[in-house]
C-alpha cells in the first residue's frame, strides 16, 4: 500500500525536478507510441529533439524555434499570471486571433500608404483588440459571477467563426482572383513584422515574448500587485482579509493575458503568417496553457518550457518529413507532457511512503 | 387499425396546410431538434453525475471526441452501429478512468487535468481517425413506431428517431431517479457535498468518485460516438467543435438537476436545428455568423443564469472541484 503524507511546505526539490521527470517520462511513453505507429522509437525522439538543433540543417530550423517560441512564451506569460490567481482564461486562441484581426484591419483598411506610424498603430490595436476581448469573460464574471472558463472558451468558437467570415469577406484581398485570405501583409513594407536580424527568426514578437517574461518576473516576484495575486490563488480568504479586491485581479488577470495574446496574434499576422485566413490561427494559445504549467507559472521557467515546446513543434515537422510520422502524433506528444507533469506534482506537495503509514 | 387510418387522414390534411413561417418548416425544425440535442444531453448528464460527485471534469471535450472516433472505427471495423456506440462508450470511460487517476490518486488540479484531457483527447482522436475520413460509417435504422410514425406533426416529431435518441432520454430518468430516491444516489450526493463527512462516515470518496466519473465518461462517448455515427455520419477532425463544452455549460444552466439538463440540451439543440435551416432556407445571412448562434446564445444563457444566481442558493455541489486527502 502506498500512501500519500502531505507535506508541510512544497518540496523546493521537486518544484525544479517535477518537469524534468514529466519530459523524461513523456519522452518513454511517446516512443511507445511512435513504436506503436511503426516508428522507431529512438529514431523519431532523436529526430525531435536533436535534428532540429543540432542536425544537418540545424541553420535554419534554430531560426524557426523562435517564430514558434515567440508567441508561446508572450501568450503563457500572461495565462501564467492569471493561473496564479485561480483565474481560468483558457480562450487565448480566441484573444490571439483578435489581436491579429484587429491590426490586420488597420493595416488593409490604410494600405497603401506607407508611414512609420502604422507598426506601432498596429501593435496598440492588437493589444487592444485581445484586451478587449478578454474583457467579455472578465466583466462577466465580475459583474454576474459567470464561469470565465465556459465563457473564455465559448468565445473562440465565435471569434473562429468571425475569422474565417473576414477572410472570405471583408478582409479579403481584392486582387487575390477569388481566393480566399487577405493581402498578404509580408509584401506591405510599413506593416511588415520583419527580423531584426535576417534569417534568425528574431521578430519584434519575439522581443516582445522576451520583454513580458522579464516584466511579469518583475510584476509577480518585486511588487505589491504580484503578491495579492499569488495570495488571492493560494488563500482566497486571507486575500480578502488583507484588502484584496477580486473584481480588479479578475479584470486585471484576463486583460493582461489578453492583451499578449493579441499582441501574440498581432506579430503572427504581420510576420511569419502574413494573412488572414480560415486557418490562421494553429493552437497557440491552447500550447500555451501547457507552457505555462510547464514553466511551472513562473516566468523563467516559461521561457525555457516555450522553448522547449517549439521545438517539439519543429521536431514534429521534421518527423512528419523525415519518419512520415503524422502531425497530430505531436499533440498526442504534447497533450501527454501535460499529464505527466500534472500527475508528477504530486511529489511537490506529499511524500510517498510505502507500507500503510501513520496519516497525520 | 383505425389509428392508422386516421393518421393517413390526418396527414392528407396537413399536405395542404404545412406549418411553416418565414420559409423554416416547423415540423421538420422540432423533429431535427431532438435528433440535434441528443450528443450534448448525453454528455451533460454524465458530467452532472461527475459534478455531483464532487468532480469538476472539464475533459468532456476530449472525451466526446474520443469516443466519436473510437465509436466510428469499431463500427466500420465490425460493420455493427451497435458495437460502434459501445465501443465509444468504452473510450470515454477509458479517458475518465485517465482523469480520475491523476485527479483522485495524484491529486492533481482538476481544472488542468480536465484541460489537459481535452487537449490529449483532440490530438489522439485525430491520429487514430486519419484512415477515417470520407468513410461510411454502417447505417443506424430508426426504430419502427409503425403507425404511430404517421400521425401528423407528431409522428414525424416524436416517432421518427433512432433507439438512441429514446435510450438518452430513458437515462436522463434514470440518473434523477437514482439520485433523488435511492441510496446509492444519497451517498453520491454526500460525497459532493463534503467528501470529509463522508468519508468521517465510513464511504470510500475515492471509489464513488471513480464511479461517477467514469459513468460521466461512458456518457460522454456515447455522445460523441452518436455524432460520428448517427447525427452526421461521417469523421471529420475536430468535430465536436466545442459540443463537450456546451454540455460542461448546461449543467451550470441546470443547477445540476437532471431534467433541466433535459431542457437546456433541447434548448441548445433548438438552436442549433434553427440555425442549420436558416443556412438551408437561404437567408442572405452570412453561414460564418449564423454558426456562431449557439455560442453566443449558450454564452447569454449561462449569464442571465449567474446573475440569477447570484444572492440565491448555491447550486453547485459544494466539495466541487476540491482534491480530497484523507489526511488534510
Amino acid at each position: 500500500m502506498i500512501t500519500l503524507i502531505r507535506r508541510p511546505n512544497p518540496s523546493q526539490f521537486w518544484t525544479f525536478a517535477t518537469p524534468i521527470v514529466a519530459v523524461i517520462a513523456t519522452m518513454i511513453a511517446g516512443g511507445l507510441l511512435f513504436a506503436m505507429l511503426g516508428k522507431n522509437p529512438v529514431e523519431a525522439i532523436r529526430v525531435i529533439f536533436w535534428e532540429p538543433l543540432l542536425g544537418a540543417n540545424a541553420s535554419y530550423f534554430r531560426g524557426q524555434l523562435l517564430v514558434k517560441a515567440g508567441p508561446l512564451i508572450l501568450i503563457a506569460s500572461g495565462l501564467a499570471v492569471g493561473f496564479r490567481a485561480g483565474i481560468w482564461n483558457i480562450g487565448a486562441e480566441g484573444q490571439y486571433i483578435m489581436g491579429a484581426l484587429a491590426s490586420a484591419w488597420l493595416a488593409l483598411h490604410v494600405y497603401p500608404a506607407e508611414s512609420h506610424w502604422l507598426f506601432p498603430a498596429m501593435i496598440v490595436l492588437g493589444a487592444l483588440g485581445g484586451l478587449l476581448w478578454a474583457m467579455i469573460p472578465a466583466l462577466l464574471k465580475v459583474w454576474f459571477g459567470t464561469s470565465e472558463i465556459l465563457v473564455s472558451l465559448m468565445l473562440v468558437y465565435v471569434v473562429e467563426n468571425l475569422l474565417a467570415y473576414m477572410a472570405f469577406g471583408p478582409l479579403k484581398n481584392p486582387d487575390g482572383f477569388g481566393f480566399p485570405g487577405s493581402r498578404n501583409l509580408q509584401d506591405y513594407p510599413s506593416a511588415h513584422n520583419v527580423d531584426l536580424i535576417a534569417g534568425t527568426g528574431l521578430h519584434w514578437g519575439v522581443v516582445t515574448a522576451f520583454v513580458a517574461v522579464i516584466a511579469t518576473y518583475i510584476l509577480m516576484h518585486r511588487h505589491i500587485t504580484g503578491f495579492r495575486i499569488r495570495v488571492a490563488g493560494e488563500a482566497p480568504r486571507a486575500a480578502r482579509f488583507a484588502g484584496v479586491i477580486p473584481a480588479r485581479l479578475v479584470v486585471f488577470c484576463l486583460g493582461l493575458a489578453g492583451a499578449f495574446a493579441g499582441l501574440a496574434g498581432m506579430f503572427e499576422v504581420s510576420g511569419p503568417s502574413g494573412q488572414i485566413t480560415d486557418s490562421f490561427n494553429v493552437g497557440y494559445g491552447f500550447t500555451a496553457i501547457i507552457v505555462a504549467f510547464l514553466g511551472r507559472l513562473h516566468p523563467i521557467g516559461i521561457l525555457l518550457a516555450g522553448l522547449l515546446m517549439a521545438l517539439t513543434y519543429i521536431g514534429g515537422d521534421m518527423a512528419q518529413l523525415m519518419l512520415g510520422l503524422p502531425s497530430a502524433a505531436i499533440q498526442v506528444f504534447q497533450g501527454m507532457l501535460l499529464f505527466f507533469l500534472l500527475g508528477f506534482d504530486v511529489l511537490t506537495n506529499f511524500r510517498v511512503r510505502l507500507g500503510r503509514g501513520a496519516s497525520a | 387499425m383505425w389509428l392508422h387510418r386516421m393518421g393517413a387522414d390526418l396527414k392528407f390534411w396537413a399536405m395542404g396546410q404545412r406549418m411553416s413561417i418565414g420559409g423554416i418548416d416547423i415540423v421538420t425544425l422540432a423533429a431535427m431538434l431532438m435528433a440535434a440535442s441528443t450528443p450534448v444531453l448525453l454528455a451533460a448528464t454524465g458530467e452532472l453525475v461527475a459534478e455531483k460527485s464532487g468532480v469538476l471534469n472539464l475533459g468532456v471535450e476530449g472525451m466526446m471526441i474520443m469516443g466519436a472516433v473510437a465509436g466510428f472505427a469499431a463500427a466500420v471495423a465490425t460493420g455493427s452501429p451497435v458495437l460502434g456506440i459501445v465501443a465509444g462508450a468504452l473510450a470515454g470511460a477509458l479517458m475518465a478512468t485517465l482523469f480520475a487517476f491523476l485527479t483522485q490518486i495524484f491529486l492533481s488540479n482538476q481544472v488542468a487535468t480536465g484541460l489537459a484531457l481535452t487537449l490529449f483527447g483532440l490530438g489522439l482522436s485525430a491520429l487514430i481517425g486519419k484512415g477515417y475520413e470520407g468513410v461510411r460509417p454502417p447505417p443506424t435504422a430508426k426504430l419502427d413506431f409503425g403507425p404511430l410514425a404517421d400521425i401528423p406533426v407528431i409522428g414525424p416529431i416524436f416517432f421518427s428517431h433512432d433507439w438512441i435518441v429514446y435510450a438518452s432520454l430513458l437515462l436522463v430518468a434514470v440518473v434523477w431517479f437514482v439520485l433523488r430516491y435511492t441510496r446509492a444516489g444519497l451517498i453520491l450526493r454526500a460525497v459532493g457535498e463534503s467528501h470529509d463527512a463522508a468519508h468521517a462516515l465510513g464511504y470510500r470518496v475515492v471509489a464513488v468518485r471513480f464511479a461517477a466519473l467514469g459513468f460521466g465518461g461512458a456518457l460522454a462517448g456515447l455522445g460523441g460516438a452518436y455524432l460520428s455515427l448517427v447525427r452526421v455520419p461521417q469523421w471529420t477532425e475536430g468535430m465536436t467543435a466545442g459540443a463537450g463544452w456546451i454540455a460542461l455549460a448546461i449543467v451550470v444552466f441546470a443547477s445540476w438537476r437532471p431534467w433541466r439538463v433535459l431542457l437546456g440540451a433541447y434548448m441548445f439543440g433548438g438552436i442549433t436545428a434553427l440555425q442549420l435551416q436558416l443556412q438551408a432556407a437561404g437567408y442572405a445571412i452570412p453561414v460564418h455568423i449564423l454558426s456562431i448562434a449557439p455560442y453566443v446564445i449558450t454564452i447569454v444563457v449561462l449569464v442571465i443564469l449567474s446573475a440569477l444566481h447570484r444572492h440565491g442558493v448555491q447550486a453547485a455541489p459544494a466539495s466541487l472541484g476540491k482534491s480530497f486527502h484523507a489526511s488534510s
